[in-house]
């Protein structure tokens, strides 16, 4: 009988590790390119991402027509002539949080993490490293990054009338807040 | 108690199973595809002439500079046309992602004019799918010649002509784009009373996209001819080719075109160049799209 108790207990804690996931549906990413002649910046609201706190495992989506421009002609060149997103709609991140023990998802903190998996943008898939922090505030997670990118490693051609435009290393910015799934 | 066991064992089984669920599945599911919206049906707002269904969208200031030589048949001594030019320019503004408005002037009859475009429906797919886009055009323009009659006055309204157009769109794949434009002009007033006042047509454009940055643009229209031949002048239907070159910024439009006026009344009704007899032109467009907002 009391091998039945142990039994159900650890069932118990695979229910309990099972519901630490955390989902965002509204994250905010942006990027910035900059060089002396201009600069351009881009935002999107509408990354999505999970989080499974338990084994650190994070997936990330994000739509490429969803990122604003200032200016509508760059979203339109951005679509169709650099990202093809007819082609490619979805850029996403699949990895992990390397260091997921360090965080303590019951305590209010900030915590820095190391995240380490592939990036696909314009169909090309990379393995990156990124550094970033996870605060835990009551039930609500939030997760920030910032790591460059390069457009040439995923076959994003700039042609050379634009090159002096269009930094050669884009910074990415990534600002999650996560909900309990 | 070996049930029992079993029962455990299946459901811990069952749960492990769930918990290696793969993530990404589970935000596909969690997440919609949205609408998503066709872009890019057309470069620019106009195919080359006439307008696309294409607009400005919120705060986006257009500056249009067109040209427009004189005919390729006026031989050298013109350059082939190069010596003369007609110009138009046009500021151009989305109020709304759905409503443009412009304003010109053109070299031809010394024309000012004003449109205002509304995008009725968008191509687009996804949550909500829609095989074409749609836009309704009206214009109006003012001639602002110098009235040569002596001892009389023209009145101000004899001097306006007005223009309704549909604008049907569909981007079929990638590469090719085409449109269809239910057009009616009305011109107040016309040189001879054996002149139509006003003009049905149909016109059409399409879009082929050659690389990235260039398309070949071919724009026709067909106008209903008039009731009697006894008009003042005879007219060619306007049919335009060229090409969209998108450079960053700018969008340059270069063609060949057998009408002069870069105005609806005037291409639809009043071209005059004919095709066969290389009565055509040479002419560029300019445009420079401004962020305001």
């Amino acid at each position: 009988m009391k091998k039945i108790f142990v039994l159900l207990l650890s069932v118990l804690s695979v229910y309990a590790a099972n519901a630490q996931k955390y989902i965002s549906k509204n994250g905010h990413v942006s990027f910035y390119s900059s060089t002396p002649i201009e600069n351009i910046e881009a935002n999107n609201n509408q990354a999505a991402s999970i989080l499974d706190a338990s084994t650190g495992e994070l997936v990330f989506n994000v739509l490429i027509k969803s990122f604003e421009f200032k200016n509508a002609l760059m979203q339109e060149h951005f679509n169709e002539n650099y990202m093809e997103s007819d082609k490619f709609p979805k850029a996403s991140f699949k990895g992990k949080i390397t260091n997921i023990s360090a965080v303590s998802f019951s305590k209010d903190g900030c915590y820095n993490v190391d995240v380490t998996g592939d990036l696909t943008i314009h169909g090309v898939t990379k393995p990156v490293t990124a550094k970033g922090s996870i605060s835990v505030k009551g039930e609500t997670v939030s997760a920030e990054s910032k790591f460059l990118v390069q457009p040439s490693d995923y076959n994003i051609q700039i042609p050379k009338l634009v090159e002096g435009k269009i930094a050669k290393q884009i910074e990415v910015r990534i600002d999650l807040t996560y909900s309990k799934m | 108690m070996t049930r029992l066991y079993l029962l455990v064992a299946a459901s811990l089984l069952t749960l492990l199973t769930a918990k290696g669920q793969d993530l990404e599945k589970l935000l596909d599911e969690s997440t919609g595809n949205g609408v998503n919206y066709v872009s890019a049906t057309f470069k620019s707002t106009r195919i080359v002439n006439g307008h696309s269904v294409e607009r400005m969208s919120e705060g986006q200031l257009d500056f249009r500079i067109s040209h427009r030589f004189g005919q390729l048949n006026t031989g050298a001594y013109n350059l082939w046309g190069l010596d003369q030019a007609n110009i138009h320019f046009s500021l151009e503004y989305g109020i709304t992602n759905w409503v443009m408005v412009g304003v010109g002037r053109g070299t031809y009859e010394k024309t000012f004019d004003g449109f205002t475009k509304f995008s009725i429906l968008r191509q687009s797919t996804g949550e909500r799918k829609m095989p074409i886009s749609v836009s309704y055009f009206t214009s109006m323009a003012v001639n602002t010649l110098k009235w040569e009659v002596p001892n009389t006055t023209l009145p101000f309204w004899d001097r306006t002509s007005f223009v309704h157009q549909l604008l049907i769109g569909r981007k079929f794949n990638e590469r090719f784009s085409f449109e269809l434009n239910p057009t009616f002009v009305h011109r107040n007033m016309v040189a001879t009373e054996l002149d139509p006042n006003d003009l049905f047509s149909m016109g059409a454009g399409a879009r082929l996209k050659l690389s990235k940055r260039v398309s070949i643009n071919v724009e026709y229209y067909y106008v209903l001819p008039p009731m009697n031949d006894y008009r003042s002048q005879k007219t060619y239907d306007p049919l335009s080719v060229g090409f969209d070159i998108e450079t960053g910024g700018h969008v340059f439009q270069l063609f060949l075109s057998n009408s002069l006026a870069m105005i609806e009344k005037g291409f639809i009704g009043e071209t005059t160049g004919n095709w066969a007899d290389s009565g055509i032109h040479f002419g560029f467009n300019v445009s420079r799209v401004f962020a305001l907002k």
